[in-house]
């Protein structure tokens, strides 16, 4: 048989048919859905009085559009009419389709990327998607997982298939040990840094090696999760023995002979030994140091010990002058206004284990107007609490939020101010992204707990 | 879906960056709208106008940016817009497009796309064409405030051109051609493969019964 790799393997086991067309229609596991883009969806299903094929592969949740405070007092605590009427309108949609939902109140509810791995929603082997570009961080387990547009949401909805195409295979490989305080996310940003925003368009990115089998599942996902930075839409990594222990007993995943069945399935997955690959890129572990995002593309980033780049590029120029920052510029000069501990990409629970070691005892500095930390879900923000991490934060300067996207998008009340600067562990540094004039920095958990103390950015590995 | 010409003529209107994100095209706010209608007045809100705009401003009276390029007159019936690498990576927002549509651009040429962005255009009738590098310099270095360029798009044959500057054959899968050009409804195709569905169902069911979860 030939041989395939993870993900020929599970295309192959999702493929349904091909259309007259020549486009192929694959199978759809689990969808996950959110208030931002899914109301067009629905009002598409009701015009062509059609229905979700099948409601038990749907979970929904509220998360971008939410406030991060006030959420005893539930959807009163959403003062603009405009997402309060959004947020009720997944309810209504939600209701009159059947679909589970855990709502504002639910101490689940939490980032779709957040509470499906959370729940075992998200398995291997599986086909994931939901209206969010970051939903390649499922690959974590060895699924293949995309974001999708609202169109495509209801296409799901409506028949359980995505249309697409094959895309190519891409293996990224780092061997060796990664030094202390360099993280999943210095990773994942150093990729971006070297393949470029588009590097991975058209590909599903598999990554490998020594490095990745050494992170945790929540450092996989962060790995996962900024694939589609590096225009991928789908990354992946193979699933092995942690994979199975993290998703064992979860409330969602099967259980007894099931779950055997399914992890017999799962050893099967992983790519095949001489398996072909489109693109293979290597990179050294020792190359990887704790990251910085410097201007307004992923790919625009560096390490703690460099400077800002001189270029005569006009979209670094443009990007610099956006920033506020000149070439020449060391790193570790660059002075914050704001800190941003959550999102999709950092707000698990280890996440906030390493912000809190290095927060212990310490206060946030004078030049800090502000800093929060935006647990990835109710569930997190319990755990956190259980382990009394929340008093390290507040007793340090930060504020305590509840779970939901927050300033990484700034669709809610989190937002920066004009010329703001902020060191956010978040996935995008595009213009305006965390605000109107606002300008973020992407770190690491670590880092951005550290620029909190000095008011600058500092190397983790000094500490 | 509304059908496409066949052969199509358009006005061009260049916008020089690279890395165009879905974030620029249409900013957060105006996510939170339930619907996919009125989002033109706020294209590329940041970059088009002075201020901060928000769902239900009355844009006719905001300030627009001078060094914008979509609010050079010259380019005021432009539907055909080009940009340069990787135009609209970043978040799936589908809001993007319906911006794009909404403000009356038909037509989207650049060297290359974000993915899930690609496919939102052809979801809604806009056709998104990449086009090589040398060809893409020809109409940047071309474009003209006196005359803009006009182009002929020639869908069936997959053809761009200008009468003067340049000819290029462009790839695009037969499949999303087929739609633009018979309009299709692409969830009422699809379910003409319903009995194809219920069988790969029937099939998991059976093979991996721990996927469904009723």
């Amino acid at each position: 048989m030939a041989k395939r790799t993870l993900y020929d393997k599970i295309w192959d086991d999702h493929y349904v048919t091909t259309r007259d067309d020549g486009s192929d229609l694959m199978y759809v596991d689990r969808h996950l859905v959110h208030e931002v883009t899914s109301p067009q969806a629905f009002e598409g299903l009701r015009q062509n009085n059609l229905k979700p094929r099948r409601v038990s592969s749907i979970l929904a949740t509220p998360d971008h559009n939410v406030p991060t405070t006030s959420r005893d007092i539930n959807l009163d605590g959403i003062k603009d009419p405009i997402s309060k009427l959004q947020v009720i309108t997944l309810d209504e949609n939600c209701n009159e389709f059947g679909i589970t939902q855990f709502k504002l109140d639910d101490s689940r509810q939490g980032i779709v990327h957040v509470i499906g791995p959370e729940q075992g929603l998200t398995l291997p082997g599986m086909t994931i998607v939901c209206g969010d570009s970051h939903t390649s961080t499922h690959g974590a387990f060895g699924s293949l997982a995309m974001g999708i547009g609202t169109s495509e949401v209801e296409h799901v909805l409506a028949t359980q298939c995505l249309v697409t195409k094959k895309q190519k295979n891409m293996l990224i490989n780092i061997n060796g040990v990664i030094e202390d305080g360099v993280t999943a996310k210095d990773i994942t940003m150093f990729i971006i840094g070297k393949i470029g925003t588009a590097g991975g368009t058209g590909h599903v990115i598999e990554y490998g090696g020594e490095v990745i089998r050494a992170l945790s599942m929540e450092g996989r996902m962060t790995l996962c999760n900024m694939a589609i930075e590096a225009g991928a839409r789908a990354g992946m990594v193979a699933p092995d023995e942690k994979t199975f222990a993290y998703v064992k007993d979860r409330p969602l995943a099967p259980k007894g002979e099931l779950f055997d069945d399914a992890v017999e399935y799962w050893k099967s997955l992983p790519s095949d030994e001489g398996a072909k690959f489109d693109e293979i890129f290597n990179f050294k572990s020792e190359d990887i140091l704790p990251q910085v995002t410097w201007g307004t593309s992923p790919e625009m980033v560096g390490s703690i010990e460099d400077t800002i780049p001189h270029s005569s590029d006009k979209n670094i120029i443009s990007a610099l002058n956006y920033m506020g920052l000149k070439p020449g510029t060391m790193i570790k000069d660059i002075e914050l206004d704001q800190i941003f501990i959550g999102s999709c990409t950092n707000s698990r629970i280890e996440d906030l284990r390493v912000a809190s070691e290095i927060l212990k005892n310490n206060k946030i500095s004078k030049r800090i107007k502000r800093a929060i930390v935006v647990p990835g879900s109710g569930l997190v923000k319990k755990q956190a609490e259980a382990e009394g991490l929340d008093e390290i934060f507040i007793e340090a300067g930060f504020e305590w939020r509840d779970a939901g996207c927050s300033m990484c998008l700034g669709m809610n009340p989190d937002q920066l101010n004009e010329l703001e600067r902020c060191a956010s562990t978040s996935n995008r540094n595009f213009e305006g992204r965390q605000g109107y004039k606002g300008r973020t920095h992407l770190v690491s958990p670590a880092m951005a707990a550290l620029a909190s103390l000095e008011g600058r950015f500092s190397d983790i590995r000094d500490l | 879906m509304a059908k496409i010409s066949n052969k199509f003529s358009g006005k061009i209107v260049c916008l020089d960056k690279a890395n165009v994100d879905t974030d620029q095209i249409i900013p957060k706010q105006f996510l939170k709208s339930i619907k996919k209608t009125g989002l033109g007045p706020f294209l590329f809100d940041s970059w088009r106008y002075e201020d901060e705009g928000y769902l239900g401003k009355d844009s006719s009276k905001r300030t627009l940016k001078d060094d914008f390029v979509l609010n050079n007159k010259a380019f005021s019936e432009a539907n055909v817009l080009v940009a340069k690498e990787n135009f609209g990576c970043g978040s799936s927002r589908e809001h993007a497009v319906w911006a794009l549509k909404d403000f009356g651009i038909t037509t989207i040429i650049a060297a290359s796309f974000g993915d899930i962005f690609f496919n939102n255009c052809f979801k809604n009738g806009i056709l998104a064409i990449q086009i090589s590098k040398k060809n893409l310099d020809i109409i940047f270095s071309n474009q003209s405030e006196i005359k803009p360029i006009e182009i002929l798009v020639d869908l069936v044959n997959q053809k761009i051109f200008d009468e003067k500057l340049f000819e290029e054959n462009f790839e695009i899968e037969s499949y999303r051609k087929k739609c633009l050009i018979e309009g299709l409804d692409e969830i009422g195709y699809s379910l003409k493969y319903e009995k194809e569905i219920s069988k790969y169902e029937q099939k998991l069911r059976k093979e991996r019964s721990w996927v469904i979860n009723d």
